[in-house]
């Protein structure tokens, strides 16, 4: 700790710091552009600038930029001096010259970072008579809306998108007073976390598309905090909603998980909640197929009378909340609860769970595995499946950097001066999958292998560390890269390996677990992440995993059929099974009962429908991949007869007179329930606070107290404002009053703080810029180490090989497209792509196809499964790969032999390129 | 006088080849510096108190002290850069020397690198100078044929590598950091310091850069000794020091002269005085980033102290001359409009405060200034010239001329501003 002087006043502060992050960390306001708390400093928009003084007898001082100068003991300085005050009043004026007034018709407006640092320092007098320079705007794709004009040239966007995403494709151009931010040509935007630009930019020059053609000014927005949907990672997000409609999707800091970051996955995926399509009314099928609309009394009606059928079950999800598939399973009791998973699915996640409860290893947040000195990622496509940890392992491998600048006395946040210093030198990233990953860049090693050689690949370097039978792979390459890694990872103080439910094969995830304890056993705090499915993946294996009670499989009881009822809950069964399954459930189930926000396959062959309301909409508790129950809170109150899950489940176990649930009527009741009935679930009413949670005796607002028009909105209706929405199920309220003072970070609807309207406001609800939230990290972790992993050793799995004229099918993940949920969303469904099947260049040209051609694929269990074939010559000999979750491709299992043969019939989506039309160049 | 650095240079400006080089006494030093420990030659260059010649004057064995050495250094490269991206306005001392004596230099670097330990050497070069860069390719093609580049240089066991790098063209290359960005192939924007390129430079890796003049000392002062190289200057700075003068004088040119020697001296022995007609108003003593002297100071010695002392810089002793038939409003307009265009864009003072100021220069020299610009101008100079307010040394450079032509030539600003334009340009 070290004793400064700031203005004649005493602070004791962390050593080593920069002046900046103290001064924020104290609640000072020292204006900044530049600097980003998860990017450190560079020096420069020299808008920090303070002055420092010698000593005592100091009495001019001199200018030093707060993020350049660390503080130490004994350091005087003033951010209030006249000669500090009028620099900072001039880099605003000189940042000025060129910066349209244009707030009224900027998306940023209103929480702009620029806005608040000219109010700051109190600039506002223009003495410049030039002409402003101006640029031409770029398309950058459906997600970014690009507006150079306002560009203030802080470098963020281009240390962000290079620097910290590894981003290629978006750089400064020119120089001088001409410096542009963009792209070589106009194009979609290739960085998978291209949508953090949004918040990262100070000011409009990179805003969220959608939001500026939904136009609203962020204190117009009621927003609560969320927990994305899109992937299993759980990133914590702020939505805003107005008229009734999810305007956008924040970051919603939380130090554990996604810090200052999501994917554009999870940013822009929220769309789906908008749709036309869904059902705001439960519908009741005709015997012409055309539906009614019921209202919600006589639905239950209709879905009791159903439910007295002899035999009825249920269909859980892994995109519904543990709350409600725990009502289901409740509802229709274990044995006849089916958790929705596929084939494929099931036994990958129950695996997942019982390996990461029975491992010995740490199983890490994203803030762990950006400790991690050296990683092993076994295959999985993390970028795809779980895109946020491939943001996390970027910078996983620059903890080198960091103890290379350490050994020259650099601080941590002296960024530019640690990369110049590191340049390329990585913590070893090791990375094996059937083709290229979007992590190859900055990979140590990464190798094509197809899943059962991965799983041998984890054996051999298991062989390295523990040397046992002589399992070695056999192949002297990945002999000695499995020798190297086995180096990389015993050398490591924190060595983490990642595995996944991606390839859909657990033999790959044991050696993963196996890796890990090998490495506990070695004495080195090892970490073992699996990723997971989907959003709840985790909540539901949890759920079903335990007790032993028998897990049946979907398909299985379709296609064994004799069932009278069958509801299923918030889940696509389409998805889940394969085509002759999906046939069969029509003519097996006598009454199809769905609970859904969605439009579906499944729902247009139900004869009830009961609206949902979606997670933007209503309560529930996820548990990500990692084991951390979070709890996600409604927004906006579901319009008409939506309900949530819940609260049909709970309807109807009423009236059903199911004895557990007859003293449950609140959602936070069905939690402890939940929490109560399932040891592995204890800990998810920790997750966030209770309903009657109060902060000084107040609900928590999820207005802002600038909201506006309230009256104005419903005018077309009646000037007389109705009565806010009461939210019975939540701390939070439909209204602007309220006390968002000491908040706990679960139920944070959005950051502002007086003088800091943009999302700069984050460090005055952090302990210390950077550091958790003061009202407490939200989420609460269900796994703690059991410390009894004594893991057979599995034997070397069987060698892939190669069949003649026969394909193994591994899924292929996308990260717009593979999720159900976020390929709704309008603006992501513009980046998703038609079904299709990689396969390598020499099977293309054996089956005489080229990109765009069609291909019929089948086996003894599969027909009329037909693709448009991409050729992906780093894909693994032997192996087609699969668009894994798009409609196409479902019913489709990883590890399955396949024929393939050109379709005659296809038709190309684009005509094909004849080789002379280029020139003759083939 | 001895004139180490030109005694192969020839009024005709013909190239000096190896054998020439040889002949006349070249690569003596260096078998004479192979023949020491790199801490000799360290502590000659040290003893001799040879000053960097590209403007700041930073005493250069000092600067190659801090390079880490032996067991402090972690394995790998260090590099040796020549600065020879000579761009300040008004210079061009560099390119004689570059064109006219190349073995010269690549004598002084493979010195320069032995003594630092750098294995591989780049030598930094603006485009333009493509008859200089095509010499000391021929050069080092000749050098390493005759052993006196590469693997194991003369039998010593010491080896050097060097390349030519001709530079894209900007003139912020010249700044040491933002040569090494460049030469990584990145934005040519400059570093923050500390870390210094001694410890962390091209390649994050000990990197010195010292400009032409500097280097092509090197060898004449391993060869003949520290106190010879002292015993040329006339005042405290040691050696000989190219000094040139552009402008309206009878004589323009470059000449290596002792060091410390005087203004006049230069300006009117050997640039012949000013044109007839024209009388002398002032002088930007070292290059387009030196505050203004005036005729005031004609007696004062071209050192680096003295001309420090007088408010100014010696830079890189390059006098530009202003006349009285040339408007000084006009005159630092011009250079402000170089300086705003060369800046890299990286810190806002530098990016946007040089074309402010500038924009406000072209509002006075055209007749649209107000009296509070005289103001903004003062406020530019006070918040942009300050070393440490900026992220490197462009935009104070910059606003030397400015700040000296307000104290100088202030009648002249407030001329312009109360007639309502340029008296220049309404005198023709």
């Amino acid at each position: 700790m070290a004793t400064i002087r700031i203005d004649q006043q005493e602070y004791t502060v962390r050593d080593g710091d920069n002046l900046l992050q103290t001064c924020l960390s104290l609640g000072l306001d020292l204006p900044y552009f530049c600097w980003h708390p998860a990017m450190g400093s560079i020096g420069a928009c020299r808008q920090c600038a303070v002055l420092q003084y010698q000593n005592e007898e100091d009495q001019r001082g001199r200018l030093v930029m707060g993020c350049m100068t660390p503080v130490s003991d004994g350091a005087i300085f003033s951010l209030q001096g006249d000669k500090a005050q009028r620099f900072r009043k001039t880099i605003v004026e000189s940042l000025m010259l060129n910066h349209p007034h244009d707030c009224p018709v900027c998306a940023e407006g209103g929480e702009c970072h620029l806005q608040d640092m000219t109010v700051m320092t109190g600039h506002r007098d223009r003495s410049y008579r030039g002409r402003k320079n101006t640029h031409r705007n770029q398309y950058l794709g459906p997600l970014i809306h690009h507006e150079m004009n306002r560009c203030i040239t802080c470098y963020r966007c281009t240390r962000y998108y290079r620097d910290y995403a590894g981003g290629t494709d978006l750089a400064a151009m020119a120089a001088h007073d001409h410096i542009y931010f963009g792209r070589h040509e106009d194009g979609v935007l290739e960085s998978e976390f291209a949508g953090n630009l949004v918040e990262v930019c100070p000011t409009g020059v990179f805003t969220d598309r959608q939001l500026v053609h939904q136009y609203t000014r962020k204190w117009d927005l009621q927003s609560a905090p969320s927990v994305c949907t899109a992937c299993a990672v759980g990133c914590n997000i702020v939505v805003g909603e107005r008229y009734g409609k999810v305007k956008r999707v924040h970051n919603r800091f939380n130090a554990e998980v996604n810090g200052y970051f999501l994917c554009d996955r999870g940013r822009f995926g929220a769309g789906f909640v908008n749709l036309e399509s869904r059902l705001e009314f439960p519908a009741l099928r005709r015997p012409d197929g055309r539906y009614d609309a019921l209202d919600h009394h006589r639905a239950l009606e209709h879905a009791l009378r159903a439910m007295e059928a002899e035999k009825v079950a249920a269909v859980g999800s892994p995109r519904a909340s543990v709350e409600a598939n725990h009502l289901l399973r409740l509802l229709v009791g274990n044995a006849r609860f089916y958790p929705g998973w596929s084939r494929g699915e099931q036994g990958a996640a129950i695996r997942a769970m019982e390996l990461l409860r029975d491992t010995e290893a740490t199983v890490p947040d994203l803030a762990q595995i950006e400790t991690a000195d050296a990683v092993l990622i076994l295959g999985e496509d993390v970028t795809n499946t779980s895109p946020r940890v491939a943001l996390s392992l970027r910078q996983a491998v620059r903890n080198r950097a960091r103890d290379m600048a350490g050994e020259l006395r650099l601080l941590p946040w002296q960024d530019a001066a640690i990369r110049n210093l590191a340049q390329d030198t990585r913590n070893p990233l090791h990375i094996a999958a059937v083709s290229n990953t979007r992590l190859d860049d900055v990979a140590a090693s990464h190798t094509c292998l197809a899943p059962p050689d991965i799983a041998r690949l984890g054996a051999a370097v298991l062989e390295e560390l523990l040397p046992g039978e002589g399992q070695h792979f056999g192949d002297p390459t990945v002999d000695a890269l499995a020798q190297q890694i086995a180096r990389d990872l015993r050398q490591a103080k924190r060595p983490l390996i990642i595995a996944g439910a991606g390839y859909g094969n657990t033999t790959i995830m044991e050696m993963a677990a196996e890796l890990a304890a090998a490495l506990c056993h070695g004495g080195c705090e090892a970490m073992l992440s699996l990723c997971q499915g989907e959003a709840n993946s985790m909540g539901l294996a949890l759920l079903t995993g335990t007790g032993g009670a028998r897990v049946h499989r979907l398909e299985d009881m379709i296609v064994q059929g004799d069932i009278d009822t069958l509801l299923v809950l918030e889940n696509d069964v389409e998805r889940r099974c394969s085509r002759r399954g999906f046939k069969l459930l029509r003519k097996h189930v006598k009454t199809l009962i769905t609970l859904d926000s969605l439009d579906t396959a499944t729902t247009s062959l139900s004869d009830l429908v009961l609206p949902t309301a979606s997670f933007a909409e209503s309560e529930g508790t996820l548990v990500n991949h990692a084991g951390r129950a979070q709890r996600y809170f409604p927004a906006f109150p579901p319009a008409n007869e939506r309900r949530p899950a819940w609260f049909w489940l709970l309807a109807l176990a009423h009236e059903r007179g199911i004895e557990a649930t007859s003293r449950l009527h609140q959602f936070d009741e069905i939690t402890r329930h939940c929490a109560a009935s399932i040891p592995a679930l204890a800990g998810i009413t920790e997750a966030a606070p209770r309903s009657q949670f109060r902060a000084h005796g107040l609900r928590v607002p999820r207005q802002t107290h600038r909201y506006s028009g309230r009256t104005a909105m419903r005018a077309a209706l009646s000037v007389h404002e109705p009565k806010q929405p009461q939210d019975e199920e939540t701390p939070l309220a439909f209204s602007m009053e309220g006390s968002q003072r000491d908040t706990p970070g679960a139920l944070l609807p959005y950051f502002w703080s007086p003088g800091w309207n943009s999302n700069q406001s984050l460090h005055r609800y952090q302990k210390a810029v950077g550091e958790p939230l003061r009202g407490g990290t939200a989420g609460s972790r269900l796994l703690y180490r059991q410390g009894h992993a004594t893991l057979e050793r599995a034997a070397m799995p069987g060698a892939f090989e190669p069949r003649e004229n026969q394909w193994y099918l591994v899924p292929r993940h996308a990260i717009f497209g593979s999720d159900e949920l976020s390929a709704l969303s309008p603006p992501l469904r513009e980046l998703t792509h038609p079904a299709w099947l990689e396969i390598t260049p020499a099977a293309a040209q054996a089956l005489q196809v080229i990109d765009g051609d069609g291909l019929i694929i089948e086996n003894e269990r599969l027909r009329g499964y037909r693709l448009e074939v991409r050729i992906n010559p780093s894909l693994v000999a032997g192996c087609a790969a699969y668009s894994a979750g798009h409609a196409g491709t479902f019913g489709l299992l990883p590890g399955e032999w396949v024929t393939l043969q050109k379709d005659p019939d296809w038709q190309r989506r684009e005509p094909a390129v004849i080789a002379s039309d280029r020139g003759g160049v083939a | 006088m001895d004139r180490p650095l030109t005694r192969n240079i020839h009024a005709d400006r013909r190239p000096i080849d190896l054998r020439g080089y040889r002949d006349n006494g070249g690569y003596e030093g260096l078998r004479v510096g192979l023949g020491l420990s790199p801490a000799d030659c360290l502590q000659r260059i040290k003893d001799s108190n040879l000053r960097g010649r590209g403007g700041a004057g930073f005493p250069t064995g000092l600067k190659w002290s801090f390079v880490p050495m032996g067991e402090d250094c972690s394995p790998g490269h260090k590099y040796l850069i020549c600065n020879a991206d000579e761009m300040e306005p008004g210079t061009f001392k560099d390119r004689l020397l570059l064109e006219c004596d190349p073995h010269q230099l690549i004598e002084g670097m493979i010195l320069a690198a032995y003594t630092i330990g750098a294995d591989v050497a780049y030598i930094f070069i603006r485009s333009e100078y493509h008859i200089a860069a095509q010499r000391l390719r021929e050069g080092i093609v000749d050098c390493e044929r005759e052993g006196l580049l590469g693997d194991n240089i003369q039998g010593s066991g010491y080896s050097l590598h060097m390349h030519v790098h001709a530079s894209a063209g900007r003139y912020i290359c010249g700044e040491e950091t933002a040569l090494i960005s460049s030469l990584e192939g990145k934005r040519a924007n400059p570093r923050a310091k500390p870390p210094f390129p001694q410890v962390s430079g091209l390649w994050g890796r000990p990197t010195i850069v010292n400009n032409v003049e500097t280097l092509s000392n090197i060898a004449h002062i391993i060869e003949r000794g520290p106190q010879w190289f002292n015993d040329l200057g006339l005042t405290e700075d040691a050696g000989t020091k190219m000094y040139g003068v552009s402008g309206r004088v009878k004589n323009p040119g470059c000449w290596e002269l002792p060091m410390g020697t005087p203004i006049r001296t230069v300006l009117e022995e050997y640039a012949g005085g000013m044109a007839d007609g024209y009388e002398l108003r002032g002088f930007l003593p070292g290059g387009g980033s030196t505050d203004f002297l005036t005729a005031d100071h004609l007696d004062l010695a071209m050192d680096y102290d003295t001309i420090g002392k007088a408010g100014s810089r010696l830079g890189t002793g390059t006098l530009i001359v202003l006349d009285d038939a040339t408007c000084p409003v006009g005159f630092v307009k011009n250079l402000m409009d170089f300086f705003a265009q060369e800046s890299c864009g990286f810190c806002t003072p530098c990016r946007d405060g040089l074309p402010w100021s500038a924009q406000v220069l072209d509002d006075i020299e055209n007749g649209q200034g107000k009296p509070e610009d005289l103001d903004t101008l003062e406020r530019q100079v006070e918040f942009i010239g300050a070393i440490g307010n900026t992220h490197c040394a462009l935009a104070p450079g910059a606003m030397e001329p400015l700040q000296s032509a307000l104290k100088y030539f202030r009648a002249d600003f407030e001329a312009h501003i109360n007639q309502g334009c340029c008296p220049w340009k309404a005198r023709q």
